[in-house]
């Protein structure tokens, strides 16, 4: 049996031989190679960004708003009159021990001045919990206190964003803001947590207490006002089974009657979550997929080439075999070729899908996320191309009979 | 003994519904260290003889011995083996690779013997001093003269230590003074070293640096004759 290397080296010899030819042909499998490492970078960069933005929305979240809804599911949305009190999350959070916290939200965009700078965002209204379900830590400085909250103290606690817009370098700790006119002591600031998937900056926000915001600076139609209040249920299964209590709780709460409709909707932020992982999986598949198929394509290229390759070499396999070659000699021989074919367009098709992956990320907003396995299955894929599209041609080589292929013109 | 002895060999090929024989039934046996030439008009079979004593084609009936063993028979592999071991061609159109060196022609039949890289290049270099091409050695055929093409050709057919050379008409694409450079090439492998040599040949002259001459006419030998020269 002929050496690996030699067979290895008649195989580049063949190669170079035909360079336009053999670039060419590698040609389809960079092109495949490169294909699904952009698709499955878009996809893995869709997915890791979608479990980022799930982590700092809060794990097990749910959701409650003021809307209509029927025990068959939601028919008005934000619209509608306000109905949620902070009151309701309190006693959901009270009663029913699938839900672990209840945070009050009410918000408003305003207007936040600092000496000569001013900024406009979004003034949230709220207690710690919401910190806790976020699981969202101070960079410095302190949360709201207990009395802070009792009392409605005009305190603050801001993002980077607003920090960076308003102070700059200084320190905002003990600084005072204004918010509609009112003067607000700034407490703390929060850490870092970027823009979300959505392309919104979750650092340009400010907090301050939710009975603040109720009695001071949102004008609110009934006491206790919220915009919504958000939940924390135990795990991601009491999401749903929750559901059926908090309903019959609110109802309960908000007096309505055996005929009328629900004046809230409960919205599950985990299933949500959920669908929207499992979409961006099947993306990954998809986009992955249809790569593939360029891969495939160069394959058959490659699978051309060669049997032209066989075709033009007649001669030279009828003197390889009259001196003594064996069909697995001339197998290999051609296999070895169209695998060298490939693995060179699968290299070359690395360089070009990182480069691909670079530039798609200068030039659009996309997410795109290399993960090496995602390089190196491609890889591997234009290797087994090129075994398989290659052993045809090959096996016809070795068929041939040797005083034909010597008479071959 | 003899090394090579064949028993009524017959040889067909289908022409139209129709089986055409070539070969209609030859015997011969050739020892070791004889140099033999094939004679007789184009058409008569030569080649297809030839092609089966080598190995590159099997016969359609009767049996044929090489050092003992029966051939006729064997499957396609173990024909290559024999071809790699104990046969070394020269054919009419030299039949060397071309855009590849001389040297590595003359390698080629120890790339597939699995003979390891070292060996293999001193013992090319050995063939190309015996034909006289050492100056030569990196030129790719296209390089080379038709006479020198040959040469690396007969280097080839030796570097293996084949014992039995077969040369397929090998100074048909040659002019007189090459051709008879070619011819005592043979003769001295013959003689020093010992080969058995089997030429094929329709030149009356060329067949009188054989020690025997067969004349083989429409697939028949007509007569086996000792040489005097
Ligand atoms: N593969 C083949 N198929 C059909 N006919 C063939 C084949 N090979 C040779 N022949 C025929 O066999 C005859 C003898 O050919 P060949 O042995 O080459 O003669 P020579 O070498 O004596 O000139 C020719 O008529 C040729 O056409
Ligand atoms: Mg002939």
């Amino acid at each position: 049996m002929i050496e690996l290397k030699t067979i290895t080296s008649i195989a580049i010899r063949a190669i170079k031989a035909n360079k336009m030819r053999s670039s060419l042909t590698s040609l389809g499998i960079i092109i495949g190679v490169a294909a699904v490492i952009v698709m499955l970078a878009i996809g893995n960069g869709a997915q890791v960004s979608i479990q980022k933005d799930m982590k700092s929305m809060g794990s097990n979240l749910m959701m409650i708003r003021s809307g209509s809804s029927t025990s068959s599911g939601a028919r008005g949305g934000r619209g509608s009159l306000p109905t949620m009190k902070a009151g309701d999350g309190d006693a959901i959070q009270e009663k029913i021990s699938k839900i672990k916290l209840a945070a009050p939200v009410l918000e408003q965009t305003n207007q936040i001045v600092y000496g000569n700078a001013n900024w406009a965002t979004s003034t949230t209204g709220t207690d710690n919990r919401y910190f806790q379900i976020k699981e969202w830590e101070l960079d410095y400085g302190r949360n709201f206190s207990e009395s802070d909250v009792k009392n409605a103290a005009k305190v603050t606690i801001l993002g980077k964003t607003v920090v960076t817009e308003l102070f700059g370098d200084v320190d905002p700790i003990g600084k005072t803001i204004r918010i509609k006119g009112m003067p607000f002591t700034v407490i703390g600031v929060l850490d870092k947590r970027g823009e979300n998937g959505m392309g919104h900056d979750q650092d340009d926000v400010v907090f301050i207490p939710i009975t603040t915001a109720q009695k001071k600076i949102i004008g609110i139609t009934f006491p206790d006002q919220v915009n919504m209040v958000m939940l924390q249920a135990v795990d991601s299964e009491a999401t749903y089974s929750s559901q059926e209590e908090i309903t019959q709780l609110l109802r309960q709460r908000h007096n309505l009657g055996e005929n009328k409709d629900n004046d809230f909707i409960i919205m599950n932020m985990t299933q949500m979550q959920e669908m929207m992982e499992s979409s961006t999986q099947i993306m990954t598949i998809l986009l992955g997929s249809i790569a593939s198929i360029s891969l495939l394509v160069g394959g058959i290229g490659i699978m051309n080439i060669m049997l032209v390759s066989v075709t033009e070499r007649t001669r030279e396999i009828g003197i390889r075999m009259a001196i003594g070659a064996k069909a697995w000699d001339i197998r290999w021989q051609f296999l070895m070729e169209s695998i060298v074919l490939s693995l060179i367009g699968g290299l070359a098709g690395i360089i070009t899908g990182l480069l691909g992956v670079q530039i798609m990320k200068t030039i659009t907003t996309f997410t795109l996320i290399i993960d090496w396995a995602y390089v190196i299955i491609p890889f591997v894929f234009s290797g087994i191309v090129g075994v398989l599209f290659g052993f045809y041609p090959a096996y016809k080589a070795s068929l041939l009979n040797p005083i034909n292929a010597l008479r071959y013109e | 003994m003899s090394l090579i002895k064949l028993e009524n060999i017959k040889k067909s090929y289908p022409l139209g519904d129709e089986m055409l024989e070539i070969l209609k039934g030859i015997s011969l046996e050739i020892n070791a260290g004889e140099f033999v030439a094939i004679m007789g008009p184009s058409g008569s079979g030569k080649s297809t003889l030839m092609n089966i004593l080598g190995c590159l084609d099997k016969p359609t009936s009767g049996r044929y011995f090489l050092d003992n063993k029966e051939v006729g028979t064997l499957e396609n592999d173990d024909l290559a083996t024999i071809r790699n071991q104990k046969i070394g061609f020269v054919f009419q159109g030299f039949n060397l690779l071309s855009r590849t060196s001389a040297l590595e022609n003359v390698e080629l039949p120890m790339v597939y013997a699995g003979v390891p890289d070292f060996e293999r290049h001193k013992k090319a270099i050995k063939a190309l001093k015996a034909v006289g091409l050492e100056k030569r050695m990196d030129h790719q055929p296209n390089q080379l003269s038709g006479g020198q093409q040959q040469r690396v050709a007969i280097a080839r057919a030796l570097v293996n230590e084949a014992p039995i050379i077969f040369a397929d008409e090998p100074t048909g694409n040659l002019d007189t003074k090459t051709s008879i450079e070619v011819m005592e090439l043979f003769t001295k492998f013959n003689k020093e070293l010992g080969r058995t040599i089997i030429l094929v040949t329709h030149e009356e002259d060329i067949a009188m640096y054989a020690d025997r001459i067969i004349k083989v006419v429409d697939g028949e030998i007509l007569s086996d004759t000792r040489n005097k020269k």
